[in-house]
């Protein structure tokens, strides 16, 4: 490839310069300058362009661009030995460049950011709102479901619920086998130093049964069946298949969302009784292997001095962590717009949303019943 | 360019030099086979359009051309250079000399237009940024795009103005060969005939080869020098698009003789 050069010789009548080479967008590096520092001192600049081994819309521009500066500042541009064709190339390009060139936005300033903290906070009020809304219709159609179950979706439930809860079952039971080792193990460590290794049963019970069975249930859920839902029903909303039920008279919430939300209340508190079980005998197991806690010895504490009560506790906040994952999940799901990109956005928004407010609803039902005293 | 210009063949070849030059290309996806022993030549500065039925293959032998799907026989030359089995430094400076727009622009989500265009040029040279910029924004306005939508995303485009900056995008590095896929698909008539429009003067003025994938019978009586019609496996006729109605092949037959064929060669007549 032949480097392009540009050269400026004084004519008898004013400037002629030669601009010679491959003038082509690959090579403009090393003539770029030259080019845009380039200012005439005569009044009659010929542009000699016989040199020219090839020309594209790159070095177009700039013969273009520099006949243009020459012109402005008022000296003469004659451009001598162009082919037909480049001086058409020529022609089109400086008919079409811009007046006012586009630019890339600058980097962002410190007050794009002030103004992105005050749009994200009106954002995360309209979306609370918005959310809000969607809990209230969600629980509008469960309560008309439930006057009128034959509108219910059973096969949708069934199908659902094998997904959300049946094909669960091994994840979280494991998860729950494993809690009750760790528990057992780091527990015993300590009560060993006291010599009260047999409270090892209380610590396992109740810290399982009362909290760690169904919130690490929980959130396992709403990261497999909550970005689940928002998958789903976010592409289909991309696809305009929930545009296109509204039309056939089909509501998406009905169709869609209770489904999904009923199984979910249906299969977490099994699943959460599964983990919880699953927990006692991981924890059992390990007890009787380090401590020699026998499985008799186990029961009994367990049946002495852990009431049913710790269990009940945990069971009752099952159903609200199946609201509140369904619901952040298909309320993500309708907020997608446009394209794959915002299914995924949406998706993983979904899961640390559903994560946070259940963690954060455990907070507060912890608080709710040391006050009761339960 | 680098001497590798292809000899010209004999007899009545001679005027006439093939930038693409495929041969005995066979694709197969599983048990399915798209092409078998596919033959075509594409000359240079013309505008060949690909026709065919759904499911004949047009994407995926603009897809095979480009180096996007590997074949399962057969031989592709792209200005004179081997692209399935020639060195892969050869490859990669082929790759320059053509652009691709695809069929819903397929611009980079992340960036704006403007950066868009600019990615190749940042990419392949070593200009400077403001004549990047300069370069960009004058690919926009040759693509007939408004200066405006420089700082726009690709979500904020229409349909359309979205084909326009893919082709911008596609034309950056000034390349000899443009692929187009379906460039007019969804596109309203004024804006499609705007855009054949369009592919015309470019082809013009930057001395273009463009390969057109299309099912639009406007853009190939507008704009298309030749035809290449898809069928059976291979390419079933080539030629200009007033041969075709003589070709005797039912598929071709309905396709250049059907109502819409006759409305878009008196609208191509027209011009």
């Amino acid at each position: 490839m032949t480097q392009p050069t540009i050269t400026s010789d004084p004519d008898s009548d004013g400037i002629r310069l030669r601009i010679a080479g491959e003038l082509v967008t690959q090579s403009l590096a090393s003539v770029e300058d030259d080019f845009a520092t380039y200012t005439p001192d005569s009044k009659n600049v010929v542009l000699d362009l016989t040199g020219i081994e090839s020309l594209d819309t790159g070095g177009a521009w700039l013969v273009a661009d520099l006949a243009h500066r020459v012109k402005n500042a008022g000296a003469d541009v004659q451009f001598l030995g162009l082919t037909p064709a480049q001086s058409a190339l020529i022609e089109t390009v400086s008919h079409n460049i811009p007046d006012k060139p586009g630019s890339v936005p600058d980097r962002r300033s410190f007050v794009d950011w002030v103004a992105s903290v005050g749009a994200k906070t009106v954002g995360a009020w309209k979306d609370t709102l918005s959310v809000l809304g969607f809990l209230g219709l969600t629980l509008h159609r469960l309560v008309r479901t439930i006057v009128m179950p034959w509108r219910l979706r059973r096969a949708a439930l069934v199908s659902q619920m094998e997904e959300t809860g049946f094909k669960a079952i091994p994840i979280v039971a494991l998860m729950g086998f494993l809690i009750g080792v760790v528990l057992a193990f780091q527990g015993a460590t300590q009560l060993k130093q006291f010599g009260a290794e047999i409270f090892v049963v209380e610590l396992i019970s109740i810290s399982v049964l009362r909290e760690l069975g169904i919130l690490l249930t929980a959130i396992i859920v709403a990261g497999r069946s909550g970005s689940a839902f928002t998958a789903s029903i976010g592409s289909m909303k991309v696809q305009e298949e929930i545009d296109a039920m509204r039309t056939l008279g089909l509501d998406p919430i009905e169709v869609l969302v209770i489904p999904r939300v009923v199984a979910l209340l249906i299969t977490l508190p099994i699943l959460g009784f599964i983990a919880d079980i699953a927990g006692l005998l991981g924890g059992g197991l390990m007890s009787w292997i380090d401590l020699g806690v026998s499985p008799g010895m186990f029961v009994t504490r367990l049946k002495e001095n852990t009431g049913i009560w710790q269990l009940a506790i945990g069971m009752i906040k099952a159903p609200f962590f199946a609201l509140v994952i369904g619901v952040i999940a298909c309320w993500q799901a309708m907020q997608v717009k446009g394209s794959a990109q915002s299914v995924g956005q949406r998706t993983t928004a979904s899961v640390v949303q559903s994560i946070f407010m259940v963690i954060m609803l455990d907070a507060l039902f912890s608080i709710f019943f040391s006050v009761m005293g339960v | 360019m680098e001497g590798t210009a292809l000899q010209p063949e004999a007899s009545a070849d001679a005027q006439r030099e093939a930038v693409i030059r495929v041969r005995n290309l066979t694709n197969q996806f599983g048990p399915q086979v798209v092409h078998q022993d596919l033959n075509l030549d594409v000359w240079r500065g013309e505008v060949l359009g690909i026709v065919g039925g759904s499911g004949t293959g047009k994407s995926v032998l603009l897809r095979t051309i480009v180096g996007l799907n590997k074949p399962a026989a057969g031989s592709i030359d792209v200005l004179g250079v081997d692209v399935l089995n020639g060195p892969e430094q050869e490859r990669r400076r082929i790759e320059r000399h053509w652009g691709v727009a695809f069929q819903d622009g397929a611009l980079f989500s992340s960036l704006t237009v403007l950066q868009n265009v600019m990615a190749p040029l940042r990419e392949h040279t070593k200009i400077s940024e403001s004549l990047m910029q300069a370069l960009g924004s004058l690919k926009i306005s040759l693509v007939g795009l408004p200066q405006l939508s420089c700082g726009k995303f690709p979500s904020e485009l229409s349909g359309g103005m979205r084909k326009r900056a893919a082709l911008a995008r596609a034309l950056a590095l000034d390349p000899e060969i443009v692929f187009l896929d379906e460039p007019t698909a969804g596109l309203d008539p004024i804006g499609a005939a705007a855009y054949d429009e369009l592919i015309g003067e470019l082809q013009h003025a930057l001395g273009l080869t463009v390969f057109m994938v299309t099912h639009d019978l406007d853009s190939l009586y507008a704009i298309c020098d030749r035809v290449a019609v898809l069928a059976e496996k291979r390419v079933l006729v080539e030629g200009p698009i007033e041969e075709m109605t003589k070709v005797d092949h039912p598929w071709v037959q309905e396709y250049f003789t059907g109502p819409r064929a006759r409305a878009a060669q008196e609208k191509g007549q027209d011009r």
